[in-house]
């Protein structure tokens, strides 16, 4: 018996910097209000809870806080696709017949600075050769070279997001910016300022799925890691081949996605994507097949993933504005998703979305592919 | 070199990089593992890789990142030893990307990383 899988309730607590706030209360405030959105008396059999920082039985005690332990919690690390790894599993339980209604949450409260990961070994950070955004800085030069994208364009990625992001209550950073202030903010690695780059941060994230086909649909969501080859996949690896670098992990989750869903990229009405850096953006519109190889520039010039255009991308103002809890980033994306073809979204609404997309890739590697109808 | 120590001990000497060799499919990697991570077998033999390569990428790093305690700005990169067809990751001993250019040939060198610690670098070939 195979069943659809709708969203039946959301639930955030707002990305940025919360003090002396416990992961662990702001997971409870998105459960909650995810559980109140869903109905009165809402109950879940199992919860899968993404957290890559939160430590052992995050998520019971998330639940514990709420008087909602019991059943099956699960915890489930996958780096910046941790909320989207536990999706996916909640709504193959669902689609299976194992589970009627699976609660889904990210939580996360990240150290501040640059990121640092069990992930490396320690003499590779003695050799300098641990630093994240430098990876992400790589692929941002080759990005420049192999699709022609300028200093000018990456900074118009960030003014495009963060104009995105005053609308948004639960974002960090709400305030637009120019192509100058972007410039002119200090380089961390070059290509890369520091306004073209997320800030790691705090927060919550939650849905409420449920067995049924009505409402807004979760008509894919696929996990897929890398293929040996690619020096620059979020792997990290030191080394890779010159010849037959494979198709990189976005990549495979989308082309996954798109088949399970029946749906392609020309049909998709609105984006939410990985915009770790504003290079990484640029990436995911060529991976997700939204145009040519080489041509995301044109595709971001042309005003087509602004509000307003043809397929906007990160509405929500994305993680360059609402910084970036790892294991709540992919949840928070389907929150916004859930809501935009809801028609929720007040001032940075999608007109008509009835497709949408949510997409993660990081550490591991681990990329996430997420499609929902409405 | 002989007050300084390299920063993991078996990748590399004054002499250059030591990746290892698969039998089963020929192709090469770094570090050198216990078994390919191309092809999954487990004959591989130790190899010494080029000094010589190719810019495929680089930037510089401003800020130490954590656990790192060497000089800041410093060069990163990734060069291409096009002999092993490999891509490998590493430290640049030019920290100013201006003065990089995709396709310079660079050549293998050590760098101070932290206190008579060194790690493998690749040094632009002047002109």
């Amino acid at each position: 018996m195979s069943h659809g899988v709708e969203i039946a309730g959301t639930g955030m607590h707002p990305f940025g910097r919360h003090g002396a706030m416990s992961a662990t209360t702001m997971g409870a405030v998105a459960v909650r209000r995810a559980l109140d959105e869903a109905g009165p008396r809402t109950s879940f059999e199992a919860a899968f809870c993404g957290t890559a920082y939160g430590g052992v039985a995050a998520g019971h005690r998330v639940l514990g806080e709420l008087g909602l332990t019991g059943g099956p919690i699960i915890d489930i690390e996958a780096g910046c696709a941790s909320g989207a790894a536990a999706l996916s599993l909640a709504a193959a339980a669902i689609r299976g017949g194992q589970y009627e209604s699976v609660l889904v949450f990210g939580i996360e409260k990240m150290p501040k600075g640059m990121i640092r990961s069990s992930f490396f070994d320690p003499w590779r950070e003695q050799a300098g050769l641990a630093a994240t955004p430098a990876y992400f800085a790589l692929r941002a030069q080759r990005l420049m070279i192999d699709s022609g994208i300028t200093s000018d364009q990456l900074a118009s990625v960030v003014v495009k997001n963060r104009r995105h992001g005053v609308h948004n209550d639960d974002a960090m950073f709400r305030k637009e910016v120019t192509i100058e202030d972007v410039l002119a903010s200090k380089v961390v690695c070059e290509p890369l300022h520091l306004f073209m780059l997320c800030s790691p941060n705090e927060g919550g994230a939650a849905v409420v799925l449920r067995a049924g086909d009505g409402g807004v649909q979760v008509r894919a969501a696929v996990l897929r890691s890398h293929l040996p080859g690619h020096v620059l996949n979020e792997g990290s690896p030191l080394c890779g081949l010159v010849d037959g670098a494979p198709s990189a992990p976005t990549e495979r989750a989308a082309q996954d996605a798109y088949a399970a869903a029946g749906i392609g990229p020309d049909e998709l009405d609105v984006i939410e994507c990985q915009d770790t850096d504003a290079a990484r953006e640029l990436l995911a519109y060529e991976e997700l097949g939204l145009c040519a190889p080489g041509e995301s520039g044109r595709l971001l010039d042309e005003g087509a993933t602004a509000l307003g255009g043809r397929v906007p991308v990160n509405p929500s103002g994305g993680l360059l504005s609402k910084g970036e809890p790892l294991g709540a980033s992919a949840i928070g994306q389907v929150v916004e998703l859930t809501r935009q073809l809801q028609g929720r979204s007040g001032a940075r609404q999608v007109d008509g979305a009835r497709v949408a997309l949510a997409q993660t890739v990081g550490r591991g590697a681990n990329a996430s592919v997420v499609i929902l109808t409405g | 070199m002989s007050e300084t120590r390299p920063v993991v001990e078996g990748m590399f000497d004054d002499e250059g990089l030591i990746g290892g060799a698969c039998a089963a499919c020929g192709r090469r990697h770094f570090p050198r593992a216990g078994s390919c991570p191309w092809c999954g077998e487990g004959a591989v033999t130790s190899a010494r890789l080029s000094v010589e390569g190719r810019l495929w990428s680089w930037t510089s790093v401003h800020t130490a990142p954590p656990g790192y305690d060497g000089p800041v700005p410093f060069g990163f990169g990734v060069v291409e030893l096009t002999d092993d067809a490999l891509q490998v990751v590493t430290r640049l001993t030019e920290a100013d990307p201006q003065r990089l250019a995709v396709g310079d040939t660079m050549v293998f060198t050590t760098t101070l990383v932290a206190d008579e610690t060194t790690s493998w670098a690749f040094a632009p070939v002047t002109p």
